[in-house]
């Protein structure tokens, strides 16, 4: 097991370097920053000043070996836009993102798996192809439509919730935070619902298929005829057997959500790294956009090194070697 | 008064009575019936032999029994009378108090009818869980006691263990453990040795019968070798497409055989004595169920087969402790 734990930590920090690798050298094609930091009526002197306080004058493999030094420590550079370390830039904005996506999340495996389930065990009821021609609309329909009618319904039309910001929040371990003020709440329910939709629609549809398959089994029957209520038939023997393909596909939502909420929190304003990124872009500003990607692939490597964990502890018969 | 008393008598002694029992499959290419209209009954203490060849409607039989047919299948009409209660208008929770504690299965293929994902300790305990009022001590210490009684040494230890660290011999004792555990009066065992090795089937069936005899227990017995039933079951049913064409005690009906479709089935059991005797077997194969021929089902693989058994459906005759749905049933010393 540690010995394993081991051999995935350094293909995890492989993947990373093979990451910063490409970043790197994507970045370097994309056009010359240093016009974007000095005022238009610089002279080439100037210029030249520029480009040599911000390393660009040096190799293409010096530049690198000071970003990976940099990165080491942690120091990916300040932003050219906002002349902070674009990672204190990132990590401020990293807990608004990751708030509205584990809300989403949450809220999918809440409503999809129970939902999966139902259908999945009684596939030929009308309720059972209903729920399927739902989430069939949940997978096509697109965020930014779903997002601004909820907006048009819920915000301008009855009111109920507001329409963007994150609303009143609370500083907690030095992270600030919405979900722990009612306000917050009142403005975490709409991004988090747009965002949820189509997962939740992938996770139902993955959770049905898997617990049609299940619902053959010879086990399934066994139970019964111990005597066990169809409830604990369904959820103590159907769906833990159906549960290995959704947690592959929720690990893996779950990375899309926080690399790609950006849709959603810009139609809600909301404060997140999406819109971060977004403004970033517009303005080459090459630092937060390599700690971003750094990051996202950070997620991603984590993410599914949890995802092999929680297999070995669905299914027994999965060792990790 | 004293004849009241033995009418009270021989009903108590049987411990199931299932009387026209139909259960049918609605599928799209038309009505199945895979049972259509058995009878028997079982007496307490009793191993019932249920035989037949596949798609005879003997697991159907069983699962109808526990109320475990689903869509689109139904108990179309019937009496399933256990302990003098008819099971087939039970409701669901009543059934589901039934299920385990008083009639448990036994299923086919060990390697599939225990859950991969709990471990063989998990599967027991939520037996008695169901069942009993024990505490978790108690029931630990009953699993021990019927794992260890099965034939598993280290019982404590393997209970924590997962079904796929056993072998398929094992995991059919591990099944017939938690069959035991809540001392069932009725057991259930459809084709329980059919997919093990020839080695390992004398040893279950024999583990089976002790189990049964020891816990005061009765038996049906499904299965299509009739020599496992020859060995195992006090009483024998023979079904063909859904229907009872013999029924009568076991050594009886092998020494003399009414129907033709019991004798071919006898005739296929290979026999060490005519070592060098090609092995005979039944002309043909079952019909298709769902265009049953008009007349006697056996019609096309018979060779006693006349006109009357192409124009009526011969009806279960009862001679003492036997029956037989024959026009022209085998006379003793008959050998076709």
């Amino acid at each position: 097991m540690l010995g394993y734990t081991i051999k995935r930590l350094l293909q995890m920090i492989f993947v990373l370097w093979i990451v910063s690798v490409i970043v790197f050298l994507m970045m370097s094609f994309t056009g010359d920053p240093v016009f974007m930091v000095i005022p238009i009526d610089s002279t080439q002197a100037e210029i030249d000043q520029a480009r040599r306080i911000l390393g660009l004058d040096r190799s293409l493999f010096e530049q690198y070996l000071v970003f990976m030094k940099g990165m080491l420590q942690g120091d990916f550079g300040r932003s050219y836009v906002y002349r902070q370390p674009a990672m204190d830039l990132i990590l401020e904005r990293l807990p608004a993102t990751m708030e509205i996506v584990v809300v989403a999340m949450i809220f999918a495996a809440l409503v999809a798996i129970p939902l999966g389930v139902y259908a999945g065990a009684n596939p030929n009821r009308t309720t059972s192809r209903a729920i399927m021609s739902g989430s069939l609309l949940g997978i096509s329909l697109p965020s930014f439509w779903v997002g601004m009618m909820l907006i048009f319904l819920l915000a301008v039309q009855w009111q109920i919730f507001p329409s963007s910001g994150r609303g009143e929040t609370v500083e907690f371990m030095g992270l600030k935070l919405s979900i722990l003020t009612l306000d917050g709440w009142y403005h975490i329910i709409l991004p988090s619902l747009t965002l949820s939709l189509a997962t939740m629609a992938i996770i139902l549809r993955i959770t049905r298929a898997g617990m049609m398959e299940v619902m053959r089994q010879d086990y399934m029957k066994f139970a019964r005829a111990k005597g066990v209520s169809r409830r604990g038939v369904l959820y103590g023997h159907g769906l833990r057997n159906a549960l290995i393909p959704v947690v592959t596909i929720f690990g893996l939502q779950l990375g899309d959500l926080i690399a790609f909420a950006t849709i959603t929190e810009t139609i809600f304003a909301w404060p997140g790294l999406g819109k971060l990124l977004i403004d970033s872009i517009y303005r080459a500003d090459r630092p937060v956009i390599v700690v971003y990607l750094m990051l996202v692939a950070f997620i991603f490597v984590v993410i599914n090194f949890i995802v092999d964990m929680v297999y070995t502890w669905i299914d027994p018969r999965i060792t990790v070697k | 008064m004293a004849e009241a008393k033995t009418a009270d008598a021989a009903a108590s002694e049987t411990l199931l009575r299932v009387e026209d029992l139909r259960t049918w499959f609605h599928t799209f290419s038309g009505t199945v019936k895979a049972v259509d209209g058995v009878s028997f009954s079982v007496k307490r203490g009793e191993i019932m032999g249920l035989v037949g060849e596949s798609g005879g409607g003997k697991s159907v039989v069983g699962f109808s029994i526990l109320g475990l047919i689903d869509p689109p299948g139904k108990i179309e009409s019937g009496v399933i009378e256990f302990n003098g209660e008819n099971l087939k208008d039970a409701g669901d929770a009543r059934l589901r108090d039934i299920r385990g504690r008083d009639i448990a299965m036994v299923f086919q293929d060990p390697m599939t009818s225990l859950n991969p994902l709990h471990t063989v300790g998990e599967q027991m305990d939520e037996m008695l869980r169901l069942h009993t009022d024990m505490d978790a001590g108690q029931r630990h210490a009953r699993c021990v006691e019927v794992l260890e009684d099965v034939g598993i040494s280290r019982a404590a230890d393997r209970l924590k263990a997962y079904p796929h660290q056993f072998s398929g011999g094992m995991r059919q004792r591990v099944v017939i453990a938690i069959a035991m555990l809540a001392q069932p009066k009725l057991v259930i065992a459809d084709e329980p040795t059919t997919a093990l090795d020839v080695t390992i089937q004398a040893q279950i069936l024999k583990l089976m019968r002790r189990q049964i005899r020891d816990n005061g227990a009765s038996m049906i017995l499904v299965t299509h070798d009739l020599a496992v039933v020859s060995e195992m079951a006090d009483h024998i049913t023979v079904l063909y497409c859904g229907k009872v064409v013999e029924r009568g005690p076991t050594d009886d009906v092998i020494r003399r055989p009414s129907h033709p479709y019991t004798r071919g089935l006898i005739d296929s059991i290979p026999n060490p004595a005519h070592r060098t005797a090609r092995l005979k077997q039944i002309p043909g194969a079952v019909p298709d169920i769902r265009k049953l021929p008009e007349g006697c089902n056996f019609q096309d693989r018979c060779p006693r087969v006349g006109a009357l058994c192409r124009e009526s459906e011969p009806p279960l005759v009862e001679t003492g402790a036997r029956a037989h749905a024959c026009h022209f049933p085998l006379k003793e010393g008959e050998t076709q």
